[in-house]
């Protein structure tokens, strides 16, 4: 038995999600000792090949390189894993943006469902997941031949990068056609950790009233912890911060050491997005926000008094 | 000057997918017997991607780059009411696929493609995600089943000379594609901001054709794939304490959390 684990990289290296999903692969394989095959599709990925080849668990890496330097299509890539021989029993993708583009077409062309977002593993066949914006949870056990999967990546450890020696194995990429084309990427310069990934993360909300106010009073506090910065969907409504810092239901899901939510009422879909993190900080000045139920320490009072004068406090320690 | 209109001008028809689901300001709870979630007299109201992908079909229809706006939902007879707010919204007919049964998203994907092939769409807007099983599956595997492209989290759609530029929501940016039609399009939360229904729209949308069909008569098998086995609860975050001010904040965070 084996099981596929798609890896989401850049050309250059393999990103984060792509250890945590082998971690889950990991625990089905230790269920049903299978082997752990990772497929790398994309432009000139010897280097990520390698990388995932030397990750612990992995008995084989299948790489195929595109014709396109960039913008690698959701198309090709599923059109690439319906082109490999062999008989995966489960196939697994991080629940991103990359990996929700591909995984349901997968599941689709092999007539089985897709497990979405599962956040453990109880066999080889059943899995639990998030619904209703995390306010429920469902085991679910699948009846098809192939489960194909997307995995919470915040609910996995992360593979260890080293350990490993696969074999590297090329395989045909599958062009899909010329319906879709790649035009352009804008990827925001960022000078502090990816949300996703940051180990602590500042979020804002509608309190700061402005995208001046979000970015004047949050960026100092977030340079000085060396965290990522997120917002609730209100905030991102009103435009104060980008779409892609929505941390919830349906933006992104955050698991930080530290989480610093201002100006934040705590929304159930907010909540959704970070509930999972070590400890959380809640600044708002409304005492019965939902946002102090989980919240580990609050303060209540003007978030634009009580952030500059945290700033000031911490200044004078060493807070790395 | 001579301008003819080309002919994927000339028919533009805009295929938009409805769920009804639990309204976003509902705050869930499990049933006792690990069952479910208890929806007995819960608000339900039209999925929010949904109503974003609604509006963005009537808008084009409004500019004059669609000609009709096909609102397509299915699940039980209830989801009449989603298909008339999507009518009152703007759209011209509604078509409802009923269906007592639960449904999951390769099912419905299948059923949409079977609408696709009999109303022939050049445009399939659908929201990118359900706010109740939160899959995030049904536009994609509906582009695979017709081999239409895909174009997911839509925050911009511009459709010219038969294909679709589509600006896409992704990790750390955007991205965009151009697409050819047909496509399907997934929305993102940014795309629009859809519009308050007015009553003589409510009026009028009652009195818009409203098809219904069952999944015999698509020759589609809706049978689930994924068993429920249980519901439960998520694991209860304690609420922690309210501090008089921020020394006390960063003693906490230093002796406490030791975090800083």
């Amino acid at each position: 038995m084996t099981i596929l684990v798609i890896a989401e990289h850049d050309n250059v290296s393999l990103k984060g999600s792509t250890l945590n999903t082998i971690g889950a692969a990991a625990l089905i394989a230790t269920m049903t000792g299978s082997d752990i095959h990772v497929l790398v599709v994309g432009h000139k990925v010897q280097a990520v090949s390698e990388a995932a080849a030397c990750i612990a668990g992995v008995s084989k890496v299948l790489f195929a390189d595109s014709r396109t330097p960039e913008g690698e299509l959701a198309e090709n890539t599923e059109a690439t894993v319906m082109a490999l021989q062999s008989d995966y029993t489960h196939i697994l993708a991080p629940a991103t943006a990359y990996g929700k583009d591909i995984a349901p077409r997968v599941a689709a062309k092999l007539d089985v469902a897709q497990i979405s977002d599962i956040t453990a593993v109880v066999s080889a066949d059943t899995f639990e997941r998030p619904i209703y914006a995390g306010n429920a949870v469902v085991t679910v056990k699948s009846h098809d031949s192939i489960k194909v999967i997307t995995v919470r990546t915040t609910a996995f450890a992360a593979a260890s990068e080293q350990g490993g020696c696969a074999v590297q194995e090329a395989v045909a990429w599958v062009d899909a056609g010329p319906s879709s084309r790649f035009v352009g990427r804008q990827v925001r310069q960022l000078d502090r950790p990816d949300l996703a990934n940051a180990r602590r993360v500042v979020s804002g909300g509608r309190g700061l009233g402005s995208p001046e106010n979000y970015a004047k009073v949050l960026e100092p506090l977030a340079d000085l912890l060396g965290a990522g910065m997120g917002a609730s969907r209100a905030a991102v409504d009103a435009g104060f911060a980008p779409n892609d810092y929505q941390v919830g239901q349906t933006g992104k899901i955050v698991a930080p050491e530290l989480y610093v939510a201002v100006g934040i009422s705590g929304a159930i879909q907010h909540l959704a997005g970070m509930k999972d993190s070590r400890v959380v900080v809640a600044i708002n000045k409304d005492a019965e926000a939902p946002i102090f139920s989980v919240a580990d320490y609050g303060l209540v009072g003007d978030l634009f008094a009580l952030v500059p004068e945290l700033i000031d406090s911490l200044s004078k320690e060493a807070v790395h | 000057m001579n301008r003819t209109i080309p002919p994927w001008r000339k028919i533009l028809k805009i295929l938009v997918a409805v769920k009804r689901v639990v309204d976003a300001n509902v705050k869930v709870s499990v049933k006792s017997d690990g069952s479910g979630v208890d929806l007995a007299n819960v608000k339900m109201s039209m999925n929010p991607f949904d109503e974003i992908a609604i509006e963005e079909a009537v808008r084009l229809k409004e500019a004059g780059v669609a000609t009709e706006v096909i609102a397509v939902s299915a699940g039980v007879a209830q989801c009449q009411e989603t298909l008339r707010t999507a009518l009152a919204i703007g759209a011209d007919r509604a078509i409802l696929v009923e269906w007592n049964g639960e449904l999951q998203p390769l099912g419905v994907a299948k059923l949409l493609k079977a609408i696709v092939d009999r109303e022939q769409p050049q445009l399939v807007i659908l929201g990118k995600q359900a706010i109740d099983d939160d899959s995030n599956q049904t536009g994609q595997m509906l582009a695979a089943l017709a081999g239409f492209p895909q174009a997911t989290s839509a925050s911009k759609i511009i459709i010219c000379d038969g294909r679709a530029t589509v600006s896409r929501e992704v990790d750390g940016g955007s991205e965009t594609l151009s697409v050819s039609l047909p496509t399907v399009v997934t929305t993102d939360l940014r795309l629009n901001e859809p519009r308050y229904v007015t009553l003589p729209n409510i009026m009028k949308a009652k009195k818009k054709p409203l098809e219904t069909l069952s999944p015999d008569d698509l020759h589609v098998d809706v049978t689930i794939r994924l068993e429920t086995l249980k519901v439960t609860e998520p694991p209860r975050r304690g609420a922690g304490v309210i501090l008089p001010g921020v020394d006390s904040l960063v003693e906490k965070l230093r002796m406490e959390a030791k975090i800083i």
